[in-house]
């Protein structure tokens, strides 16, 4: 199939959304979904997270039964419930976020990953569930939490039952330092608003990756209020670091084994 | 609700023109012939005072049955009325010997959140509540509600105090969210909310909660986490605002009521959906009309639910807050077939498992701890 603008048959190359370098699809696949020529972190999916962070064929799934209902009766545009089924068919997943237990660099952790590519991985009652089963499992186990945040936040079609999700997570994650368990976030674009203010920000080490964006509020809306422009790379995580909400930033490439070092210090 | 004072008699008729919302203009046409009426009588010797008690009558049973309906977006103007009491007012009418308390140690002192030890009928408490502000003067020093980290960190610190001395905390929340500005960001409003809602659910002190206004999103959360959390009658509880809301799913502010329908937002949706305890009622014809009646209320569901969490340990209470937060907001389905559901229910019941089944199927073992 030839792509009409450029002659360029689609699907083998494609332009950095940062640089605007040509890139062949595939080194850049090979490279991590980075931009070898400008180092920009692309946005992925959590399949292609989990492949690339966990031992292959390590990855042990759970709850990926549970899929969202309807409990305020939402219509936007459509139906809350066509958009989900909507979002199911084009992601192939159930929900925004994908559970289980892993080995990464031959350690046993339990892993969340959030899908930005569903519905920006906004946060509903499902979402909130998993996570929470999660870092619950991680408490019982006595095995590190890794979790891999990125969304939009609060799922709006769940209203306040989206942000309840925020307090449910955080009392998880009480029990799980109660119990002196370990708790590593990898914050990547984007990290936001409801998740942010929740489990995304709670960690005992945050990683976050190159240029990611994380912040409460949306730039538009903070624009808005103090009627100005916003300072240059504002909510981005080398902007965290620098405001000392983030402990290091870490290349795609070096997340294995930087996950890997962080739980033998913490001697789990 | 046991125990609430009736709402008194005068209160309808007590407001100003101008304090009349859009939707009252029928009240307040009545109003206005009752003015009338009162003036006529003075000018002339008939007797009118059937009539002005008719009318009367006829203003207060209007006002009793539209507020009584109110519609979403109804809610929301009535919970960010002008005159609607405020945190000063509930200081004023319901806590004694209030002893404010400043400062984050760390930052500054914000504004948009007030805390102190204050007494509440017959139970110390620690008083932590969104401050809105009186006038422009004070509204401009508490930027209308909106909370930095400082504010949040200002009431954690002081909620930690109160622990420590085993006095419990009381929650007012009113506001439309937090601040949205650099200084915000800058200082870690996502860490500063995020701690909060972590170290509430492990705080070793009973924590009550009301909304009494607007409950902005995570900004309300902030300070919203407890034993039992509460609203006023009229206030409400939103993810997003009815405004934001619609200028993202609608692209158009003009689909606010649209959207405050769709959120659920008000006291009833939010009680049917087990995100909230109770509901306080307010005297008719909404708190701003008779806010002494209001804090009267509001004081004793306080009074009341202090005094029934005072029975338990602290041990049972931290375990009934965390399953009370767990269990909220668990709307989901298995995909497999029913069936499977089924036994999958029966076996995370069995287990350890969530669902809507956890408080009382999972844990047919624990007794409820005798009152100590
Ligand atoms: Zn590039």
């Amino acid at each position: 199939m030839q792509n009409e603008r450029t002659d360029i048959p689609a699907g083998v190359w494609e332009r950095c959304q940062s640089c605007g370098a040509m890139l062949y699809r595939e080194e850049v696949e090979q490279n991590l979904h980075v931009c070898p020529e400008c180092g920009f972190h692309r946005r992925i999916d959590a399949r292609t997270r989990i492949a690339q962070l966990v031992d292959p064929g390590t990855f042990e799934e759970f709850l990926d039964d549970l899929t969202p209902t309807d409990p305020l009766k939402f219509t936007d545009r459509i139906p809350y419930p066509e958009r989900i089924k909507s979002q199911q068919k084009a992601t192939g997943e159930r929900e925004a976020v994908v559970v289980g237990r892993a080995y990464i660099r031959g350690r046993k952790v339990i892993i969340g990953v959030m899908n930005p590519a569903f519905i920006m991985a906004s946060m509903g009652a499902v979402v909130g569930e998993k996570v929470t089963a999660a870092i619950e499992r991680a408490t019982e186990e006595n095995l590190p939490m890794i979790m891999v945040t990125a969304s939009g936040g609060a799922r709006m079609q769940e209203g306040m039952v989206s942000l309840v999700q925020m307090s449910k997570t955080s009392a998880a994650l009480a029990r799980l330092d109660d119990a002196g368990g370990l708790y590593i976030i990898v914050a990547t674009d984007p990290t936001t608003a409801g998740v942010a203010a929740s489990f995304a920000s709670l960690g005992d080490v945050i990683l976050a990756e190159p240029g990611a964006m994380i912040g409460f509020a949306g730039p538009r809306v903070i624009a808005n209020t103090i009627k100005a422009e916003l300072p240059p790379g504002f909510q981005t995580a080398e902007f965290m670091r620098t405001h000392g909400f983030v402990d290091r930033i870490v290349e795609r490439k070096n997340l294995r084994p930087e996950i890997a070092r962080i739980i033998d210090y913490c001697g789990k | 609700m046991s125990n609430q004072p009736n709402a008194t008699a005068t209160g309808a008729a007590g407001l100003g023109a101008s304090s009349y919302l859009e939707f009252e203009k029928p009240l307040l046409r009545i109003q206005s012939e009752i003015e009338e009426l009162r003036r006529r009588e003075k000018e002339s010797d008939r007797d009118v005072s059937k009539d002005i008690e008719e009318m009367t009558n006829r203003l207060r049973s209007m006002t009793k049955r539209m507020y009584s309906h109110l519609t979403p977006w109804e809610t929301v103007l009535v919970a960010r009325h002008p005159q609607r009491p405020l945190l000063t007012d509930y200081l004023r009418l319901m806590v004694r010997d209030f002893c404010e308390l400043a400062g984050d140690r760390c930052f500054g002192d914000d504004r948009a959140i007030i805390t102190g030890f204050g007494r509440i009928g017959p139970h110390k408490v620690m008083l932590v509540g969104h401050n809105k502000g009186k006038d422009t003067k004070e509204r401009i020093a508490c930027n209308f509600g909106c909370a930095h980290p400082e504010g949040y960190r200002k009431a954690l610190l002081k909620m930690r105090l109160a622990a420590k001395y085993g006095v419990p905390v009381v929650c007012l929340i009113d506001t439309p969210g937090a601040y949205p500005g650099v200084g915000s960001e800058e200082r870690g409003i996502s860490y500063a909310i995020a701690v909060n809602l972590m170290e509430l659910s492990r705080l070793r002190t009973p924590i009550v909660c009301a909304v009494i206004g607007e409950g902005g999103s995570g900004g309300a959360l902030g300070i919203g986490v407890g034993d039992n959390v509460a609203m006023l009658e009229h206030s409400f509880y939103s993810v997003i605002s009815p405004e934001g809301c619609a200028a993202i799913l609608w692209r158009t502010g003009e689909q606010r009521k649209r959207a405050a329908e769709s959120l659920k937002l008000t006291a009833n949706e939010l009680k049917r959906l087990g995100i909230v305890d109770q509901i306080i009622p307010e005297p008719f014809g909404g708190a701003h009309r008779d806010p002494a009646t209001a804090a009267a209320n509001l004081e004793s569901h306080i009074t009341d639910t202090l005094r029934e969490l005072k029975r338990y340990k602290i041990e049972t209470i931290l375990k009934k807050r965390y399953e009370r937060i767990r269990s909220l907001g668990s709307f989901f389905e298995s995909a497999q077939s029913t069936a499977q559901t089924r036994a999958r229910k029966a076996t995370a019941a069995a287990s350890r498992t969530p669902a809507r089944t956890r408080r009382t199927a999972s844990r047919p073992a624990d007794p409820v701890d005798a009152p100590g």
